[in-house]
């Protein structure tokens, strides 16, 4: 009997748990559902309609779609995101992972450098951009006149179809600072023990990385990568600014796509069913991602 | 390396006070020789710089507020009250933060979320861009999560004890101690406002609001841009970032810190 009212007592003692739990982080579900969850769904739904904007949506099931796959400039844009994503992630790994190390180094003024190293990640990237097309210009930029004193001719790097995505990602390492830190905070916390121990079995400071920092720093690129991917997939101010897609489309990435159909053609349904897609995609890719990385992430010394 | 990373910032400063006749010099001058200090005047003349200003201060503001308050508590009831499936429903908010690091305007739900807001009036406003806000980041809401699970759990147990309830826990007690994490929301929100284009770019029709941002396209016209001109306008944008980070640097770096680690 006392026990089965001190079981009543402890239900009705998670009952209140709960609903002060739920109390707490109400504002949260309902942002969730309105502001993700909602758009997520809608994507699909607005998306078998064709909507200008003005007026009511009106359906037309999967015609979005059938036109999507023969649209040639949304595969240029999937293909030119993809381009953007396999070159910018890496490299933004390896630009952070070097940049880290850097910052590791015992000098005194270690803090000045961090600051200078981390201002630009913290700067609009609109106002970056900005300053991008200037600094890329073929005839008055510092980038040509640098590159003129490796007898590098000069390089039209937003005018030309071969050069324009490449600028793009030049824009993205500039925010490398940021992640930086974090691998930074990984690479302090490494016991010194292992590298002690690694000396005394006469390893060099290449082996040293290779075995002892790089698996430690796995959890850390998981991270990044994931992160670096979702924005990757959704890049859009940079191009916007830079190029606005041009030069022949060669930079008309996904997400400048769906802003061009919704807001300038007024194929609202249209960018839905695109904007759908690249959810899709971006889920796909960082489940991948996540499940790829039982194999590859060391969480052990965590 | 460093040199590298500071020269567009650099070189913001260094053509924003070129003339018209030595921006168009090759080689370029790595430093202005004869600084035309004026280009700062001219630029704002350009564009309402007062009135764009003032729009992006108050935006920033409010994102803050907004940020600070509600990620504040949603965090507080991730992390100090234990609850059945408290740890089960957090999944939901980090597989969020993956896809939706760009929160509340991103390319993926830009859409539907513009055609609701316009269905309800509300486009040409602040309010598609300020009252998400108030409904939690889930970033936010893992960093300050993060910070609040390490202040011990024995200090809210003596105050319930004592009678305390939840709110007088959060708001007298839990609230002083997480304040150097509150400032970290609140830096980032703000700079995140400040630094905003495409939810300005989406939202914002009338030039009378207009941000920062959008009035930097007002030196792209149709006869190209004018670099100097427009650099002094970027210089002016950027600097206020700047002094905040010099000012309270530490707790970007610590708040950076936080958010990644797991």
């Amino acid at each position: 009997m006392t026990m089965k009212l001190r079981h009543h007592r402890g239900v009705a003692k998670d009952i209140r748990s709960l609903l002060l739990g739920l109390l707490f982080i109400s504002p949260w579900i309902f942002g969730f559902f309105l502001f993700l969850a909602y758009p997520v769904f809608s994507n699909f739904h607005l998306g078998m309609t064709e909507y200008s904007g003005f007026g009511e949506p009106e359906w037309i099931g999967l015609k979005n779609y059938q036109e999507l796959f023969h649209d040639s400039l949304f595969w240029t844009s999937l293909c030119n995101t993809f381009y953007y994503v396999i070159l910018a992630v890496p490299l933004g790994v390896v630009v952070a992972i070097v940049l880290a190390l850097a910052m590791n180094q015992r000098v005194r003024e270690v803090s000045t450098y961090r600051a200078l190293l981390y201002i630009p990640s913290i700067a609009p990237t609109f106002a970056l951009s900005m300053m991008l097309i200037w600094i890329l210009n073929p005839r008055y930029g510092l980038f040509n006149y640098i590159l003129g004193f490796l007898h590098i001719p000069a390089i039209n790097w937003l005018g030309d179809t071969r050069f324009s995505k490449l600028a793009i990602v030049l824009v993205a390492q500039f925010g490398a600072g940021q992640i930086a830190l974090i691998f930074l905070a990984a690479l302090r916390a490494i016991p010194p023990h292992l590298y002690d121990a690694a000396s005394l079995d006469g390893a060099g400071a290449w082996r040293k990385f290779w075995y002892i920092t790089l698996p430690l720093l796995t959890p850390t690129i998981l991270y990044d990568i994931i992160i670096g991917v979702g924005l990757g997939l959704q890049v859009f101010v940079p191009a916007y600014i830079m190029t606005d897609g041009g030069p022949l489309n060669s930079t008309m990435f996904t997400a400048l796509y769906i802003y061009k159909n919704a807001f300038e053609y007024g194929r609202v349904g249209f960018a839905a069913a695109v904007s759908g897609l690249l959810f899709l995609i971006n889920a796909t890719v960082a489940v991948i991602t996540f499940w790829s990385s039982r194999y590859w992430v060391n969480y052990n010394l965590e | 390396m460093s040199l590298f990373y500071i020269s567009p910032i650099y070189w913001m400063l260094v053509t924003a006070l070129k003339s018209d006749h030595e921006l168009s010099q090759f080689p370029p001058t790595l430093w202005s020789h004869d600084p035309v200090w004026s280009n700062f005047e001219q630029a704002t003349k350009t564009f309402p710089f007062l009135t764009f200003l003032g729009n992006t201060i108050l935006y920033a503001a409010l994102v803050m507020a907004g940020s600070v308050l509600s990620n504040f508590v949603i965090a507080y009831g991730f992390s100090r009250i234990k609850w059945p499936g408290r740890d089960i429903l957090f999944y939901p908010v980090v597989a969020s933060i993956f896809i939706f690091i760009q929160f509340p305007v991103n390319p993926i739900t830009m859409v539907p979320m513009f055609a609701l807001f316009a269905k309800v009036g509300m486009v040409n406003s602040y309010l598609p861009l300020v009252v998400p806000t108030f409904f939690g980041n889930p970033f936010f809401v893992f960093l300050l999560r993060q910070f609040m699970l390490q202040i011990p759990a024995d200090i809210s147990e003596a105050a319930r004890i004592d009678g305390a309830n939840e709110f007088q826990i959060m708001f007298r007690i839990i609230l002083p101690l997480a304040r150097p994490a509150l400032v970290v929301v609140a830096l980032f929100a703000g700079v995140g406002a400040w630094n905003d284009f495409l939810g300005p770019l989406i939202y914002l029709h009338n030039d009378k609001l207009y941000t920062l941002s959008l009035g930097l396209t007002y030196f792209k016209t149709m006869h190209g841009i004018q670099f100097n001109l427009l650099m002094a306008a970027s210089c002016l944008v950027v600097l206020p970032v700047v002094v905040v980070f010099l000012f309270f640097h530490r707790f970007f770096i610590e708040g950076v810190t936080l958010g990644g680690g797991k």
